[in-house]
């Protein structure tokens, strides 16, 4: 039914630098995300709530993109089933070509592990641990050796420019460093997508404009794809497509063609 | 996930977390520090009576007049229907085989005086023997001697109790002091035995039987026979496995003597330490099981601390456990985490709560003169239901918190 739809998410993806290389290549168009016709149906007592009615989204490998509905629209549901975290009641889901509908839940974690990035409105860390042991963490689940991990963590506190803030501990960090720290997870399993969910929601407007401008530069440098989900118009001005869902329903998908810069001053967008 | 990382894991957690850590291992501890100490003081207290009996001289058989009721003491020595006499001690050395010391007192009151120092104690008259067959010796000067016997000299060896009362901080050897206004030679002290359920051992004084006999209890020292009457004859058996046999010679020997009808009840009793001991281990079985009582009500306060520690922090870490599955830890790489945890707390808290027990236990032993026995099976039994009661109560909500889904872990508040 929502073939309009479909069409519309075939907008192709521009200026992929994929550093995945080889497999996930520009020409095979493998999309990372490639749902169809999901539904979602919870049982509260007697009463069945329809969360999700067949929604579809093909999303390419190097997109930023936000998920855009008004709270009770599914919006969190969609992510929570993009993100592995659930699983759809009908429909078929292939995230970077694995049929993730089959997948019992230690395979679905091990999904979570290595493809997907969260990074959450209340950050979520642990307290009391080092800034680099909270990045660590996906890849302790991942079974990689502790010098290996180190140095991947370290890498990705310093591609989210808190090289000097290792040993910090979470509790003693701002917000936004927080949020960064938080971010720093995410990419630290090289994953095929980054979702976000509401990631400026506990944050000052300057703090908020940072993170975004750094996913902004993720996504330019590293060719990471991002997802935002969010009810907030600015988020989804800093992205490249927005998809709109009200009711359990795709209302809209549209590609953004001026994008909005986040951090225009450091030139980070600019320079491309 | 390997096991060095669960516990690498486990052990970043509770340093990051060191207040609940330290909480938890205190409630393990407290609980199994309770049941050693305790059962180490229990038994400390069966052993101590167990000693009070052994000490006053091993397989040692006591014959004294009167029949015994259970739970009751001894007769009455001046009474006029039972007596022991010097005649009846003589049959029964005499006769009775594997006896391999005797000795024999007669007890009674005495005043004693020094100066002005008053002292109201028991006041026995026994043989030169007395001392090695009850095992217990002077602490200064001598016990009584063949020539003191023979000689019914008027010497005394005083007990440590009477010494204090007559001789406050001062050298009471060869100090006169008056025995019912009978002046009489201090030749020495015995060693402290100490109080117990007994009394207190030390409030009494030793002079020659003979003494005692032809000085001092003149009134009371004829039976009716006109033999001279004794209170108690001790008998020191060569070894234990004779005891029945000389136990049973001497009350037919006594029977005979005093002319008992076959179906009458005997006019003395014929004791041994064993037996005592035996009455005595009844009553400390029922000590037994009171501290045992008290160590499980402490176990399982414990455990219940170790329970609520445990539930509080599941429930406080049910959105760690949620961002952990998000990032991609399977349920039972929480659950192997949420185990090592508890593990170590338990571990530590056991550890901790041995030596709290012992220390606790030695620690009462320097107020009361109990020394405490620990036991392997009490640290045993603490150690292992704290340990399973740290596991159960740990493990138990982390697997619940596991099963739930990452998104309602995440958003729990």
């Amino acid at each position: 039914m929502p073939e309009a739809s479909v069409q519309k998410i075939e907008v192709s993806p521009k200026g992929i630098q994929s550093h995945t290389k080889g497999m996930r290549s520009h020409e095979q168009r493998v999309p990372v995300i490639d749902a169809l016709d999901i539904a979602k149906t919870y049982k509260m007592g007697d009463i069945e709530v329809r969360a999700l009615c067949g929604v579809s989204v093909r999303l390419y490998a190097g997109e930023l993109a936000a998920i855009m509905g008004p709270s009770g629209s599914g919006k969190s549901t969609l992510m929570n089933i993009l993100g592995c975290l659930d699983q759809s009641t009908a429909g078929s889901y292939k995230l970077d070509g694995v049929d993730v509908d089959k997948l019992n839940d230690n395979q679905l974690a091990a999904i979570r592990n290595r493809k997907i990035g969260f990074v959450f409105q209340s950050f979520n860390l642990l307290r009391r641990t080092p800034a680099i042991e909270n990045v660590e963490q996906p890849l302790i689940y991942a079974g990689i050796g502790l010098r290996e991990r180190r140095e991947r963590a370290k890498a990705a506190l310093e591609a989210v420019g808190l090289g000097d803030r290792l040993k910090h501990h979470a509790n003693e960090l701002s917000g936004g460093q927080q949020q960064r720290v938080a971010i720093a997870r995410a990419i630290v399993s090289r994953p095929s997508l980054i979702l976000a969910d509401e990631p400026t929601g506990n944050l000052d407007s300057k703090s908020g404009a940072e993170i975004m401008c750094l996913f902004q530069r993720l996504n330019e440098d590293s060719g990471i794809t991002v997802i935002f989900v969010t009810h907030d118009q600015r988020i989804a001005s800093h992205t490249r497509r927005i998809i709109s869902i009200a009711d359990g329903k795709l209302t809209g998908d549209v590609a953004v063609d001026d994008q909005i810069l986040a951090c225009p001053e450091e030139g980070v967008g600019a320079t491309r | 996930m390997y096991i060095v990382e669960v516990i690498r894991l486990s052990l970043h957690t509770l340093v990051a977390n060191k207040m609940r850590a330290i909480l938890t291992m205190f409630g393990i501890s407290i609980g199994v520090g309770a049941v050693i100490a305790l059962l180490a003081i229990g038994n400390g207290v069966q052993s101590y009576i167990t000693q009070q009996f052994t000490s006053s001289g091993t397989n040692l058989i006591a014959v004294i007049p009167g029949q015994i009721q259970r739970g009751g003491g001894g007769g009455n020595p001046f009474g006029p229907q039972v007596a022991l006499g010097m005649s009846d001690y003589r049959a029964v050395i005499g006769s009775v085989p594997f006896i391999q010391d005797s000795a024999v007192d007669f007890s009674g009151l005495g005043n004693f005086t020094y100066e002005a120092n008053q002292s109201e104690s028991a006041l026995s008259g026994v043989t030169p023997s007395y001392s090695a067959v009850r095992n217990w010796n002077t602490r200064i000067g001598r016990f009584i001697d063949e020539s003191d016997y023979g000689g019914r000299s008027r010497v005394v060896v005083l007990g440590q109790t009477i010494a204090n009362d007559l001789f406050p901080g001062l050298d009471p050897l060869d100090e006169v002091v008056k025995i019912n206004n009978v002046p009489f030679r201090v030749i020495g002290v015995m060693e402290s035995k100490g109080s117990s359920f007994i009394g207190d051992q030390d409030a009494t004084a030793f002079i020659p039987l003979t003494t005692a006999q032809e000085r001092l209890f003149q009134a009371n020292a004829q039976t009716k026979g006109g033999d001279r009457r004794i209170s108690s004859i001790y008998l020191q058996v060569q070894d234990d496995g004779a005891r029945p046999l000389v136990t049973a010679a001497v009350a037919s020997l006594l029977r005979e003597r005093h002319r008992i009808a076959p179906d009458d009840p005997n006019d003395f009793s014929v004791v041994s330490q064993t037996e005592l001991i035996n009455a005595f281990g009844a009553i400390t079985d029922v000590l037994t099981v009171f501290l045992g009582a008290i160590a499980a009500i402490s176990l399982l306060v414990g455990g219940i601390g170790i329970m609520n520690i445990m539930l509080v922090s599941v429930t406080e870490r049910t959105r760690e456990i949620g961002l952990r599955k998000a990032i991609g830890a399977t349920s039972s790489a929480i659950l192997a985490q949420f185990l090592a945890e508890a593990m170590f707390l338990s571990l530590m808290g056991g550890l901790i709560g041995i030596a709290i027990g012992v220390g606790g236990a030695y620690a009462v032993s320097r107020l009361a003169d109990i020394r405490p026995e620990v036991q392997l099976s009490a640290v045993a039994l603490a150690v292992g239901f704290s340990l399973a009661v740290g596991l159960f109560f740990g493990i138990y909500p982390a697997r619940r918190a596991s099963k739930l889904n990452p998104i309602d872990a995440l958003r729990f508040e």
